[in-house]
C-alpha cells in the first residue's frame, strides 16, 4: 500500500490581533486600578474594658498622667505630664520625651515594665496630637535603631463637651 | 521628465515580537504590585504620621478595621455610618464571630484607621463601642515617616 505524505508547504500564520486586544485591555486595567499605597504601620494598645480592666492585678506604680488640654479649633493647648507642662510649641513633644528619657526612665537601666502613662485628652483635640504623644511615650529610633520607652498606654472615658 | 514610480508591492509586516514581550513585562509587573490586603483602606483617611508606626511583624489572626474620616463618618465593614450605628453593627459583628467554633473574641484586633484631623473624643467613643463589644485589641495606624514628627515643622 502507498501512504501519501499530505505535505503542508503553506505557512499557518497565527493571528496576533486578539491576543493584542486582550493583552493591552488588561494592561488598561491594571493601570487604572494601581494606586501607590504608602506604608502604613501600627500602634498595639491593649485596652480591656473598664470591668476587666479592675478586675486585672493592680500596678504597683500610679500611672502617669499625660493631660493635653485643646483650643477650640482642635489644636493642642497645653501639654503636661504628672503635672510638669511642656507648653504648646512646635518642640512640645520632643521636650516631653526628653523628660521621659532622663526622668522617668532611669538612666542606665530600662523602664519599669509596669509603669502606664494614661492619657487624658480633650474631646475636640485633633486625634494627630494624640498619635505623636504616643510616639513621644512609647520610643524613639537613635542611629535607626528603635529604643523602647513605656509601653503601657491607657486613655480616660472621653469627656462629652 | 518621466517620472518612474516605484510600487511597493511587498506588504510591510510589522514585528510585533518586542511589543509584545514589553507588555507581558509590565502586566507582570502590574500583578505583582497588586495587594489585595488593601482593598479595606479608603483613600479619604488622612492617617497621622509618626517614625514609631511599623508594620506588624505577623499579619494579625482576626484583624477587624474600624476607620473613620475627619468629619466623623464611620467605615465600617464596607459600609458608610454615622458613629452612633456603629454599636450595633460590632454587635453583630461579635456575634458572628462567637458563633464561630474555631474563632475567639480574644483574638479579634481592631484596627483603627482614623483621621489626623478627627476628634479625639470620638475616637475614643468608637474604642469604647469595640470594648462593649467584647474586642480588646486595638491598633492604631498611623503613616510611616522617616522624620522625626515629635517637632512640628
Amino acid at each position: 500500500m502507498k501512504i501519501r505524505h499530505h505535505e503542508r508547504s503553506d505557512k499557518i500564520e497565527l493571528s496576533m490581533t486578539p491576543m493584542i486586544d486582550i493583552v493591552f485591555l488588561l494592561n488598561i486595567f491594571f493601570l487604572f486600578t494601581f494606586k501607590i499605597v504608602l506604608p502604613e504601620g501600627d500602634f498595639n494598645v491593649q485596652m480591656p474594658s473598664a470591668a476587666a480592666a479592675r478586675a486585672a492585678e493592680p500596678s504597683e506604680l500610679p500611672p502617669l498622667r499625660l493631660v493635653m488640654k485643646a483650643a477650640p479649633t482642635g489644636q493642642l493647648a497645653d501639654l503636661r505630664l504628672a503635672g510638669r507642662s511642656f507648653g504648646n510649641g512646635r518642640d512640645a513633644f520632643a521636650q516631653l520625651q526628653h523628660y521621659i528619657r532622663t526622668q522617668v526612665v532611669a538612666p542606665g537601666g530600662g523602664t519599669p515594665s509596669e509603669q502606664e502613662v494614661e492619657i487624658d485628652a480633650d474631646y475636640d483635640l485633633d486625634y494627630d496630637y494624640i498619635v505623636r504623644a504616643i510616639t513621644a511615650v512609647t520610643g524613639y529610633i537613635e542611629n535607626g535603631q528603635p529604643h523602647k520607652l513605656i509601653e503601657r498606654i491607657k486613655f480616660t472615658p472621653p469627656k462629652q463637651p | 521628465m518621466r517620472i518612474v514610480r516605484s510600487k511597493l508591492a511587498t506588504s510591510a509586516e510589522m514585528d510585533m515580537t518586542p511589543m509584545i514581550d514589553v507588555t507581558f513585562q509590565l502586566i507582570a509587573f502590574f500583578m505583582f504590585v497588586l495587594n489585595f490586603s488593601e482593598v479595606d483602606t479608603d483613600q479619604r483617611i488622612n492617617l497621622p504620621a509618626s517614625e514609631l508606626a511599623r508594620p506588624p511583624d505577623a499579619p494579625y489572626s482576626q484583624p477587624l478595621t474600624v476607620q473613620m474620616t475627619a468629619d466623623d463618618t464611620i467605615l465600617f465593614a464596607g459600609d458608610e455610618m454615622q458613629p452612633d450605628a456603629l454599636q450595633s453593627a460590632l454587635m453583630r459583628e461579635a456575634q458572628i464571630i462567637k458563633a464561630y467554633p474555631n474563632k475567639k473574641l480574644a483574638d479579634v484586633t481592631v484596627v483603627l484607621r482614623a483621621d489626623r484631623a478627627a476628634k479625639t473624643g470620638k475616637v475614643q467613643e468608637v474604642i469604647q463601642m469595640c470594648q462593649k463589644a467584647g474586642f480588646d485589641m486595638f491598633a492604631l495606624r498611623g503613616k510611616q515617616s522617616d522624620v522625626s514628627t515629635l517637632i512640628e515643622l
